[in-house]
């Protein structure tokens, strides 16, 4: 079948860009998240609760409100403007971050608090110092965490809201799968769309194949 | 009526001794224990009624709870509620306390991994690590019938086999003081005779005490060198075991080793 409005090469192009701009996000907000995560799992400190209860919030964002947040910051006169990175992948990127960080850091402390309760006491009954309590719950929480960091690359993959906003959906410089499914389908290019949208099923199969795995394989 | 003799005559000496602890949940107190005494080498067997205390005592004297008021001591030094006689204790003291003294709760926490990582645990957890540290996991391991699973991972162990691994677990680092939840509640005899035969070659061994929480009359009574019985959270009972069976001072006793006590 030939596409007719998308190369071969454009769709590529598109994949990858998809591939680079959330698998950034991604691995940013677990830089940022898992260590977060983690600490509140773990610690028991007033406002903690406060805490927790913003970023649950948060993990439901919406694309679209991620993305006007950081259009604000970005564009023309806003608080990071002259750096010119609206309209990049660059923005993007920060878009996407905004929006999967609650969800990675939100995952790992719910693991990591029921983890908690149910490792702790057994630790330090057999004679664990604070820090091998710690480490040995932390490990407990290893297969949620691979899940948690899956589940926040679904959630990049799939969003449009923020990237379309903050990217532009410019051909060869900011469109990705979603921002093109959007663009194909409104010009009744239903072939397209649909052959994006079989391809990101097909990404989104191979990620959760691969982190179950990870969870099963050596947990 | 005739005062009961708590303490035994002079002969071993405590490892533990518990003074005046209570232990309140808000208005309720769930636990009124004004003296008892652990001594080396010895099963006590601790029986109640469900809801009695028992477990909030093991869990106190595994330093998990603190007592509202009172104090435990292990071998003269003393532990309770940071306002009361014993004062503050340092987080060294408290994990010194905890790497003598091991609690295995009435549901045992294993860790992923495999059976031999968990029972090795306490040895790495104190850096000792080497031959010397795997051939004491793999003992542990024959005694409580588990050698062949050494590789398994806990995840796909049965209750019965679980709770072997908890036991190795908790007897290889050779506690001074060993506090058992109903160990052997639920399962079948063969795991019974496993667990019971276990204890007893450790207590023959390096002599810890043990306390052994237990609704099983006839194992009270086969391991149990002194009984003692909790109800509503007082020790109204404590004596060696076949006196506290066949002459019980107490008549909620009495109905008790009959099993008629029923809450
Ligand atoms: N954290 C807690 N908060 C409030 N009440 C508690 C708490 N822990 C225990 N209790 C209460 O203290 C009492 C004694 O509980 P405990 O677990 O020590 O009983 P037990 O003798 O071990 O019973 P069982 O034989 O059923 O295990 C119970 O009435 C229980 O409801
Ligand atoms: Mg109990």
């Amino acid at each position: 079948m030939a596409l007719t409005s998308i190369s071969w090469s454009e769709l590529g192009a598109i994949i990858a860009l998809s591939l680079l701009v959330s698998g950034t996000a991604v691995l940013l907000a677990s830089a940022t998240g898992v260590p977060l995560g983690a600490f509140l799992g773990l610690s028991r400190f007033r406002g903690r609760a406060t805490i927790v209860r913003v970023i649950y919030t948060l993990m439901g964002l919406p694309p679209t409100v991620a993305g006007l947040a950081v259009y604000m910051i970005l564009r023309g006169g806003g608080p990071l403007g002259e750096y010119g990175l609206l309209f990049t992948p660059a923005a993007m990127v920060i878009a996407q971050w905004v929006l999967v960080t609650p969800i990675v850091i939100g995952l790992v402390t719910g693991a990591v608090e029921s983890r908690d309760r149910r490792f702790r006491e057994t630790s330090v009954s057999l004679g664990a110092t604070d820090w091998q309590t710690r480490f040995l719950v932390l490990r407990e929480a290893r297969p949620a965490v691979f899940a948690a960091i899956a589940a926040g690359l679904g959630r990049a993959m799939a969003e449009v809201g923020a990237v379309v906003l903050v990217g532009g959906n410019i051909r060869w410089k900011t469109r990705v799968m979603t921002t093109a499914i959007l663009l194909e389908t409104r010009r009744g290019n239903f072939d397209q769309a649909l052959i994006l949208g079989g391809v990101l099923l097909a990404i989104g199969f191979l990620i959760n194949s691969f982190v179950h795995r990870l969870q099963t394989g050596k947990g | 009526m005739v005062a009961k003799p708590l303490v035994p005559p002079a002969g071993p000496e405590p490892v533990m001794r518990v003074t005046a602890v209570t232990k309140r949940y808000g208005e309720r107190t769930v636990l009124d224990v004004e003296r008892l005494d652990v001594l080396k080498g010895e099963v006590l067997a601790l029986m109640g009624p469900s809801g009695s205390g028992k477990t909030t005592l093991l869990r106190i004297l595994a330093t998990l709870e603190t007592p509202t008021t009172g104090q435990v001591s292990l071998d003269g030094a003393a532990w309770g509620p940071p306002n009361g006689a014993a004062g503050p204790v340092s987080p060294a003291r408290l994990l010194a306390w905890r790497r003598r003294v091991t609690y295995v709760g009435q549901n045992p926490v294993l860790f992923s991994g495999t059976v031999f990582d968990n029972v090795n645990l306490p040895l790495a957890i104190r850096c000792r690590v080497g031959p010397g540290a795997r051939a004491a996991v793999e003992e542990m391991l024959e005694r409580v019938g588990l050698a062949a699973l050494a590789a398994a991972r806990t995840a796909s162990l049965s209750a019965g086999e679980a709770q072997r691994v908890a036991l190795a677990r908790a007897l290889v680092s050779r506690p001074d003081v060993l506090l058992l939840d109903e160990p052997t509640a639920n399962l079948d005899p063969a795991n019974v005779a496993v667990i019971e035969k276990t204890l007893i070659e450790a207590v023959e061994m390096w002599r810890p005490a043990v306390v052994l929480v237990t609704h099983n009359l006839f194992q009270a009574r086969r391991l149990g060198r002194r009984t003692g019985l909790i109800v509503g959270g007082r020790l109204i009972e404590l004596g060696e075991t076949e006196a506290v069976f066949s002459y019980p001072q107490d008549a909620r006793t009495a109905s008790f080793v009959k099993g008629e006590m029923v809450f």
